[in-house]
């Protein structure tokens, strides 16, 4: 049993902590998370700017910037531990094994380059043995498979030369070049129009089932997560507040943060009558981060135990977890019964 | 293009005729005259001297003239320094010898600047870094005088052990008369261009296409050398346009320290002796130079960055 477990786990993280190390103080952008991913799993990270989620994804990818800085916790890919690479061994493994896109297209591709170039590049980083002209028509492939037509045109161009929604598929191309086994994609469809959303979404869940890879989507975008994610972790300042499948989140949320998104949010359904509900309050300061949970001074149901202690995670159903003290509560009440 | 080259061209015809006239007027505003020298010659020739070459007449019709000859490529002559020589055979003669002396300190300049920039911009707040601030500012704050002075002191003079350089400049002496020369002229350019590509190599390895490039999972020469240096040339090209054309032009400083036979220094020298047709040759020559560098300054900025348009006004 655990042996086919282990087979199908590809990226498993525990209790990842990382700070950044500012003048001002130590920010704990990311306080110790905990999550696996399976073989070909999508996997959606929601939460407000500020959250962590994307400096837990670059601690992955080991691209952290200064100040920043893991301090804790695991990170095992394949079962090999990721944090114990080599700067070298990092870079093989970054663009091969494990690829990112981001959040703006408009500035990801270098500007002085053509986007042949590009593509080519990041194969040949990582396959010496390829030839110039091999390695073009594979990046040829690769746009094509993206949905970019006229691909012996578009490889001599210049990004500037494409429209958002194309350079976002380029990006799509170069991180699928070299078959990466997880894919993260950090908030990539952000920048784009809606109509090119979907478009973009309905490409990457293509891609997802004809490659097979595991995807990590950071996005603050409940509507998108429902549409590609398997399940979900929802981040509040920096800490996973609640964890679950797709359907267990959006139909039976526990965290009184997940509910409050999930009114937040726009329904196609909804009576004309009903309006948004927004979370009130500011986000954490990070420099301060209040004692117990991080959303109790914004929470409507807060307790006074939920300003003195972090609760611990409860299962709520199956591969369901969340970290409240109404759960706490209701599970004591459900044993007592 | 061929229209854009011709706006160009019309241009810098206009600010050469801009530069000829306000040099002749404030050449003429200074006191003085070709003519004085330790023995002041007699009035009448004087009034002899200046109908001749023009002189007794008023400034405008002077420029007039002057700016009818220039039409003809005629400069005019000496009128003091090396007597009634064409002013064009004298840049012709002086020219190339500091345009050799400024090429030799550019190049290592540019060779050295532009990787120590980038060394100072990826040890950013290292020690490496901090030396080559430290090494930079010296190198542009110091007057050239002194670098090429200090320099002269310690390997051409004083000290017998490091006496590798003659001190006055003789080409036929080859290489060893343009170490000194070209290092002193170009340590100011070349600690310039460091500073510069450093702070623009900072600005480009914070653009997103750096992180792209680290997600690939390219080498740090790759991503230094291609991706962030490629972006960061720009303003080093901006710099170095004019800096070509002055450098070449001869840095006076240096060649009079040298005793180099140079176009700068002659420059400086017509000046002090109101020698005015090669004050206005000289200045015309320099003129065009920069005008020409600048135009090729545009021309590489296209090379280097796809995204500018030559013909669109830069858009």
């Amino acid at each position: 049993m655990s042996e086919q477990k282990n087979n199908t786990k590809l990226l498993e993280v525990k209790d990842l902590r990382v700070s950044f190390f500012t003048p001002a103080g130590e920010v704990k952008a990311v306080g110790g998370i905990s999550y696996d991913l399976n073989y070909g799993e999508v996997m959606g990270v929601v939460g407000e700017s500020g959250s962590g989620k994307s400096q837990e994804a670059y601690s992955i990818m080991g691209l952290l910037q200064s100040p920043g800085k893991v301090i804790g916790g695991s990170i095992t890919f394949e079962g090999e531990d990721v944090l114990a690479f080599s700067p070298n061994e990092m870079t093989a493994f970054r663009g091969s094994k494990v690829s990112m896109i981001f959040q703006n297209p408009m500035t990801c591709l270098n500007p002085v380059y053509t986007i042949g170039n590009q593509l080519v590049e990041a194969l040949r980083a990582h396959d010496k043995k390829i030839s110039k002209a091999d390695a073009e028509k594979r990046a040829m492939e690769m746009m094509e498979m993206v949905g970019i037509n006229n691909v012996e045109k578009r490889m001599k161009q210049y990004p500037h030369e494409f429209s958002g929604g194309m350079r976002q598929r380029v990006m799509i191309a170069m991180g699928l070049i070299c078959h990466p086994k997880l894919l993260i994609a950090d908030e990539p469809t952000t920048a784009l129009d809606v109509t090119i959303q979907a478009q973009i979404l309905d490409l990457m869940k293509d891609l997802q089932k004809k490659t097979g890879m595991g995807i990590i989507f950071i996005t603050h975008n409940l509507g998108v997560v429902a549409d590609i994610c398997d399940k979900v972790s929802v981040m509040y300042a920096g800490k996973i507040v609640e964890q679950g499948p797709v359907d267990d989140i959006f139909y039976k949320p526990t965290h009184p943060y997940t509910k409050g998104l999930l009114r937040s949010m726009p329904r196609v359904d909804a009576q004309s009558y009903e309006r948004l509900i927004p979370i009130e309050g500011t986000p954490v300061d990070m420099l301060n981060p209040p004692e117990g949970c991080p959303f109790a001074p914004r929470c409507e149901s807060c307790m006074k135990i939920c300003l003195k202690k972090m609760p611990p995670y409860v299962e709520v159903g199956e591969n369901h977890r969340s970290a409240c003290w109404l759960c706490v509560q209701d599970q004591i009440k459900g044993e007592e019964k | 293009m061929g229209k854009y080259f011709l706006k160009r061209l019309g241009m810098a015809l206009l600010t050469i005729l801009l530069v000829a006239c306000v040099t002749f007027l404030l050449m003429n505003a200074v006191p003085g005259s070709p003519w004085l020298s330790e023995k002041t010659p007699s009035e009448t020739t004087l009034a002899a001297l200046n109908a001749k070459y023009g002189l007794d007449q008023p400034v405008p019709v002077q420029l007039m003239k002057y700016l009818q000859n220039l039409l003809h490529g005629d400069f005019g002559v000496s009128l003091k320094m090396q007597k009634n020589r064409a002013v064009s055979s004298i840049i012709i003669e002086m020219f190339p010898i500091s345009a050799k002396v400024g090429a030799l300190a550019l190049l290592w300049a540019v060779l050295v600047g532009v990787p120590l920039g980038c060394l100072a911009a990826f040890k950013r707040g290292k020690l490496t870094d901090s030396i080559l601030r430290v090494v930079c500012t010296v190198g542009i704050s110091m007057p050239s005088f002194v670098v090429a002075s200090a320099l002269l002191v310690v390997f051409a003079g004083g000290m017998a052990t490091f006496k590798f350089f003659p001190t006055i400049f003789d080409a036929s002496l080859g290489w060893r008369s343009y170490v000194l020369p070209c290092f002193s002229l170009g340590f100011y350019p070349m600690c310039y261009t460091a500073r510069q590509t450093r702070s623009a190599m900072l600005d480009s390895l914070n653009q997103e296409y750096i992180k792209t490039a680290r997600a690939k999972g390219l080498k740090n020469k790759k991503i230094i050398f291609k991706h962030a240096l490629r972006n960061a040339l720009i303003p080093v090209i901006t710099y170095l346009g004019p800096q070509v054309a002055f450098t070449l032009c001869g840095g006076f400083v240096v060649e009079s320290v040298f005793s180099i036979p140079g176009l700068g220094r002659y420059m400086v020298q017509s000046i002090q002796n109101r020698d005015y047709p090669v004050i206005m040759g000289t200045t015309i020559f320099i003129a065009s130079f920069i005008i020409l560098m600048n135009l090729v300054v545009d021309i590489l900025y296209k090379v280097a960055d796809p995204r500018i348009s030559l013909t669109k006004g830069g858009e």
